[in-house]
């Protein structure tokens, strides 16, 4: 038995990681909500098994342990309320952008393009091509980038 | 049985469903607000008092004696922690409704802001690892409404970053517990104390190098720091100021709370004190290319990060003693260095260095708030961060861990460099942008005085942490005693009867 949870674990762990390497965030979120799930697996799998534990239903010995599961009903609650609001941020996203991709990292390539032209470029034509890159690219606060040439 | 404290717990959710309750009038639901992080910093300030005179203060929730029921706990470092965010809530709360923008425009702001508090106490004062993470997602719950409150763009695009990697980590956690309880059988810290010292060595150092990468990325230690200078800039300004002095400092009290009460050494130092290193150094060099305030304040953050674990990495009470004080310290002067830097936005009309510029003529007050706190995060004297650095320092030469002195002593070079790149494209050159904006040069003040007075006190707790660090240091060795050896708070807990 517990082998088989244990792989179901791996199992939601493994495709929880795949899904958020994407781009789509629909499928970042259908990838987080299988890892919780994983994790709840797990957590449920890490007590005792056995009969329901009732005080008077039989031996202490047998009975299952109860606290794993208290546990995870906190926890299902928490990835219940927590996948909702990200939801909720997604569908924004799309009414912001039309679209859900994940956005570059806006930033990085701000930082990236600064190293790029601190750098004595010889080939003149990459020069440009990276400048003209750079100028489409839009930059927070509505700021045009300094061309360099 | 202490009723003190449930209340820091309890008062600031109670706070939030009535600041739901009464959502049709501002003025009630400041009020509410207002009252009720007074009052958990009053019970704060007498914690701390009771628990420096009479040790750890336990209640265990509804009588159940303490490996079975829930267990709130309060030690020397807790207590400090508790009072320390109780001052920065209430300071962050009167900034944001001086602030036009967030607090104003937001029905939901006052009781989420409650939540926040909820989950920080929560989490300094819980006894049980999942309880913790109780506390923690409370408290991320509460700031990912936050981080995203305005719904633009860029906020929704770092937001999710910052929500997706958060959830990741709180899966992580999850796990984490399952093969702590599956190991141990129990997720009581004080009773885990003492069953985690009788497992392998392996179990053990796994377990512990699962924490450490659980709290490592909330606290944004190397290499899994990336989430934090993303998504930190784009929130309103009094949101990334208590993000910034208060979330990841949770992040690094779970790391302490654990390593030294559930694991002591069940980690190799080296491998502690280089990830220390790495983050100092990584988030100065960070900081340093950055042209944008709140970036590169948010580097800074990574930076200093490194130091509280060096402090721990060092396992001896002198470092422990220095992490305390320091943690106490970086949370006051980066929320007001956050706090001057909203100002600055403000006055200004812009973060961006290249856009800011000569502004030591329009706002002489704003130059000396911003100056006071990056000295002293610089650690120059006599302000707080120099006795922090120094006590640090001080015990990693005792220990005799030189690569660590070099680093952490070039570490304060760099964020000097760092914090003068801002206070001189801010405030003493001009910009670079020929279209930049100019401040407008006739006004009185630099902002509303609700903004100005909690920096004004923050800036100033800055110089009184310094003048006056003699009493805190005496009382982080005292906590930190008391994180070195758990054998008082273990028998605390577990010794307390129904």
């Amino acid at each position: 038995m517990s082998y088989v949870m244990a792989g179901t674990a791996a199992t939601l762990f493994g495709l929880g990681t795949y899904l958020l390497l994407q781009r789509k965030l629909s499928r970042i979120i259908i990838g987080l909500s299988l890892l919780s799930h994983g994790a709840n697996v797990l957590f449920v799998n890490s007590g005792r098994s056995g009969v329901a534990p009732f005080v008077g239903k039989g031996d202490a010995a047998d009975m299952a342990d109860p606290i794993p599961q208290a546990l995870v009903l906190t926890a299902i609650v928490i990835s219940f309320a927590t996948t909702t609001l990200l939801l909720a941020l997604a569908y924004r996203s799309w009414l912001l952008t039309d679209d859900d991709e994940v956005d570059d990292d806006v930033e990085d390539r701000v930082i990236g393009r600064h190293g790029h032209l601190d750098t004595e470029v010889s080939d003149e034509a990459a020069l440009a091509a990276a400048v003209s890159v750079a100028a489409e690219e839009e930059l927070p606060d509505g700021h045009e980038p300094e061309v360099v040439p | 049985m202490n009723a003190l404290l449930a209340l820091p717990v309890v008062l600031p959710l109670l706070g939030a469903g009535v600041s739901v309750l009464v959502g049709r009038s501002r003025r009630a639901q400041r009020a509410v607000s207002i009252t009720v992080l007074t009052a958990i910093a009053a019970v704060a300030v007498a914690l701390l008092i009771q628990v420096d005179d009479r040790g750890v203060v336990v209640t265990s929730a509804g009588g159940w004696p303490a490996p079975m029921g829930i267990t709130l706990v309060a030690d020397r470092f807790s207590a400090v922690m508790l009072l320390t965010a109780a001052v920065m809530l209430l300071a962050v709360l009167l900034y944001a409704i001086g602030q036009p923008g967030a607090e104003r425009n937001h029905v939901g702001f006052q009781s989420v802001y409650l939540v926040l508090a909820a989950g920080v106490n929560a989490a300094f004062l819980t006894g049980d690892l999942f309880n913790l993470f109780v506390g923690i997602e409370m408290m991320l719950t509460a700031s990912y409404v936050l981080i995203t409150l305005g719904g633009r763009l860029d906020q929704v695009r770092s937001g999710m970053t910052y929500v997706v990697i958060s959830l990741m980590a709180s899966a992580l956690f999850l796990a984490a517990l399952a093969f702590t309880y599956a190991a141990a059988g129990t997720v009581n810290m004080a009773d885990l104390a003492g069953v985690v010292a009788g497992l392998p060595d392996g179990t053990r150092a796994a377990l512990a190098g699962l924490f450490l990468v659980v709290f490592g990325i909330k606290a944004g230690l190397f290499p899994l720091f990336f989430w934090l200078p993303d998504s930190y800039p784009t929130a309103p300004s009094p949101v990334t100021a208590i993000f910034a002095g208060l979330l990841t400092k949770v992040g690094v009290y779970a790391i302490i709370r654990t390593q030294t009460l559930i694991f002591p050494g069940a980690l190799p130092r080296w491998l502690v004190l280089t990830v220390a290193a790495l983050t100092m150094v990584t988030g100065v060099l960070g900081a340093i290319a950055q042209d944008d305030v709140k970036r590169i304040l948010s580097f800074h953050i990574i930076s200093h990060i490194g130091y509280m674990i060096m402090g721990l990495g060092l396992a001896t009470v002198a470092g422990l003693a220095g992490a305390v004080f320091y943690t106490v310290h970086h949370i006051v002067v980066k929320t007001g260095l956050f706090l001057t830097g909203g100002l600055i936005e403000h006055h200004g009309g812009s973060s961006r260095l290249s856009r800011l510029g000569n502004m030591v003529r329009t706002a002489p007050l704003l130059a000396v708030l911003f100056l006071v706190p990056a000295l002293s995060l610089a650690g120059i004297p006599p302000l707080s961060g120099f006795v922090a650095k120094l006590s640090l320092i001080d015990a990693a030469v005792a220990d005799r861990q030189w690569p660590m002195v070099a680093s952490s002593v070039a570490v304060s070079f760099l964020t000097l460099f760092a914090l003068m790149k801002i206070w001189f494209g801010v405030f003493w050159n001009g910009p670079d942008e020929p279209d930049a904006i100019e401040p407008p040069a006739t006004a009185a003040a630099p902002g509303p005085a609700l903004m100005l007075a909690p920096t004004i006190v923050l800036a100033l707790g800055a110089v009184l942490i310094g003048l006056g660090g003699g009493p805190l240091y005496d009382y982080s060795v005292r906590a930190a005693e008391q994180l070195h050896d758990p054998t008082a708070y273990v028998a605390a807990v577990l010794g307390e009867g129904p």
